[in-house]
């Protein structure tokens, strides 16, 4: 074998390695998650982590509120981010024109790139004592600011990906529909957007996703009061999200305690959470990849 | 029979003229709402900036840089918090750059389309979406705990590397297939293998588009908290680090240190450090931008 082919050989391989580390290392964070995190279910009862207290120092590992807390987040962050991220995305994507779009994606994309713990600063500084004063609550850290900061988070991923599947919409199918006699709005609403219906969607649970996993922000500005959220006033009430509970805990905790194993037990869930999110985002985006192969052979 | 026709054609221009009047009304209605709707999005986020930046901008100073934290992190500088992020972002950029590299080349160049490729991508997605904090708890089982690294640099490099690889790999990858495969033929045709094609040919014309990827997927290292919580930050470690081994001070960790956890810290130090982290991040999204548009001025196809 020559210098060059062995290269070759040993080059390609590396490379495919490198191409599965994707795989090796999804296994990985859910094989240590597992390892640190199964021993709570042999050492807490099921009915203990089924109540409705979360009070470790009492042994008390009721994760329903901690669920409910992220529950209520995303739920108020989905109400704030889907309409305004997927109107601005059909608004950069169908209506401005080119030299504005240059501008615009960019500056929302800012917003993604901003780190979560500078929105929280400005949270905390900012948005929470606002909210205090306008709605005359007791305190301002509040799931709503939760909410509010987080849909903030969740804008710019719906947007750039509901952009982008906006923009991926063959030209032909709107000149069809205006040659047609459609105004310009009618084809966005009953040609374009159905087309890209799968992209907008997966931009959607993508962003949900992020809200459900983001941690610093709500931290900060949600109050951390680990209460089951009950009706439509737990909005305006502080929360705990499973996010936050693990960052503010797991430094505290000796390792290998009850504590710290449920902590890991919370990752646990959480992944699962992202993970559903996920499969379903990505199994939308295959499915049409599909079928726009079907349309074009 | 043709004056009835005539008549039709009159009503039916007539009804068609009212109806288009409302349609265009709907049309304005409706783009105006959008355009609030965008506005009402972008609007905060040059607030945000410009916030940060007036408030900020008066409390930093050269000392502020090249100082030590004292009496508490109360006065002085935030020289060790800056080094750490430097440090982190270095360190996250030694593992992920090549692997993410790699990675991007295998699904670009090599792969074929089958079941494990689709496994790859289907794994690269979920790594992109694994919460911040839950990648905390991985580096904090397998690389401090495990690997015993113990709290350092570099568990943290790693554990915001895995974080950011999924950056990097997707928008290396897109620059890769955005090559034509032209260059590719010639260069196979010239008697190239296929590993020179990529060295030599496909990886130049990529590289602008590589490297945009690769500093929009540090900023985002550079930014984040979580991940780093138990692995690497100290709260308060006024020296350092001298080796990989050490932990550090991190700019995001101690902006929520400071802005939540110590009584008393003056506002002025508070802003200081959120313009000196959003400075940073800003600049390697500056970076990105102009790395790109540079590149596609200049791309010839």
């Amino acid at each position: 074998m020559k210098a060059g082919e062995f290269k070759e050989i040993l080059i390609t391989s590396l490379i495919k390695v490198c191409g599965f580390s994707a795989i090796i290392f999804v296994g990985m964070v859910f094989v240590f998650l597992i390892k640190e995190g199964a021993p709570a279910i042999f050492r807490v009862p099921l009915e203990n982590f089924l109540q409705l207290r979360w009070y470790p120092i009492e042994d008390r590992f009721g994760i329903l509120p901690l669920i409910g807390g992220s529950l209520v987040v995303t739920v108020g962050a989905a109400i704030f981010s889907i309409p305004l991220g997927l109107a601005s995305a059909i608004y950069i994507a169908e209506v401005t024109p080119r030299w504005a779009r240059e501008i615009l994606k960019p500056l929302v994309e800012v917003l993604g790139g901003l780190p979560s713990v500078m929105l929280g600063f400005i949270g905390i500084l900012i948005i929470t004592p606002f909210l205090r004063n306008a709605l005359s609550l007791p305190t301002g850290l509040t799931a709503f600011a939760g909410s509010l900061i987080l849909g903030g988070m969740a804008i710019p991923t719906i947007v750039s990906v509901a952009e982008d599947a906006l923009d991926a919409v063959p030209k032909t199918y709107q000149e069809a529909a205006l040659a047609m006699g459609a105004t310009h709005w009618q084809t966005i609403w009953r040609v374009t957007l159905p087309a890209a219906k799968s992209g907008v969607l997966t931009a959607v649970m993508l962003g949900i996703g992020r809200a459900i996993g983001e941690t610093m922000t709500v931290m900060m500005v949600t109050g951390n009061a680990a209460v089951f959220p009950t009706g439509l006033g737990a909005l305006f009430k502080p929360v705990r999200t499973m996010t936050a509970t693990i960052a503010a805990e797991m430094g505290e905790v000796a390792s290998g305690s009850t504590h710290y194993h449920v902590l890991f037990f919370i990752g646990i869930v959480l992944f699962l959470i992202s993970l559903t999110v996920n499969l379903i985002a990505a199994s939308v985006v295959f499915r049409q990849r599909k079928r726009a192969e079907r349309i074009l052979s | 029979m043709v004056a009835r026709n005539n008549f039709s054609t009159t009503l039916d221009s007539r009804v068609d003229a009212s109806f288009s009047q409302r349609r265009k009304w709907l049309q304005r209605l409706g783009f105006t709402v959008l355009a609030l709707a965008t506005l009402a999005t972008v609007t905060p986020i040059l607030l945000i900036v410009i916030h940060i930046f007036s408030n900020g901008l008066p409390g930093i100073s050269w000392q502020f840089l090249v100082e030590f934290p004292r009496d508490g992190m109360r006065s002085g500088g935030i020289l060790p918090a800056v080094v750490g992020t430097v440090g982190l972002t270095l360190g996250t950029a030694v593992f992920s750059v090549p692997l993410g590299i790699g990675a991007a080349i295998y699904l670009s160049e090599y792969a074929v389309e089958n079941r494990w490729t689709r496994a790859i991508r289907i794994a690269i997605i979920n790594l992109a979406g694994i919460p911040s904090i839950v990648y905390g708890l991985f580096g904090l089982g397998l690389f401090v705990i495990f690997l015993r690294l113990g709290t350092s640099i570099i568990a943290g490099s790693l554990t915001l590397a895995i974080m950011t690889l999924p950056i990097i790999i997707s928008t290396t990858e897109e620059a890769l297939r955005a090559v034509p495969n032209s260059f590719r033929v010639v260069s196979i045709s010239l008697g190239g293998t296929r590993w020179q094609t990529i060295r030599r040919v496909v990886l130049p014309q990529a590289l602008p588009g590589i490297l945009t990827g690769v500093v929009l997927g540090l900023e985002r290292a550079a930014g984040e908290t979580a991940p780093i919580l138990f692995t690497v930050a100290a709260f308060y470690l006024p020296r350092l680090p001298t080796s990989v081994f050490d932990a550090t001070m991190a700019l995001p960790y101690h902006l929520f240190v400071i802005s939540t956890q110590v009584p008393g810290m003056p506002i002025r130090i508070q802003y200081g450090t959120a313009v000196v982290l959003l400075t940073f991040v800003l600049l390697m999204n500056i970076t990105a931008t102009v790395i790109r548009s540079w590149a596609r001025a200049r791309r010839q196809w």
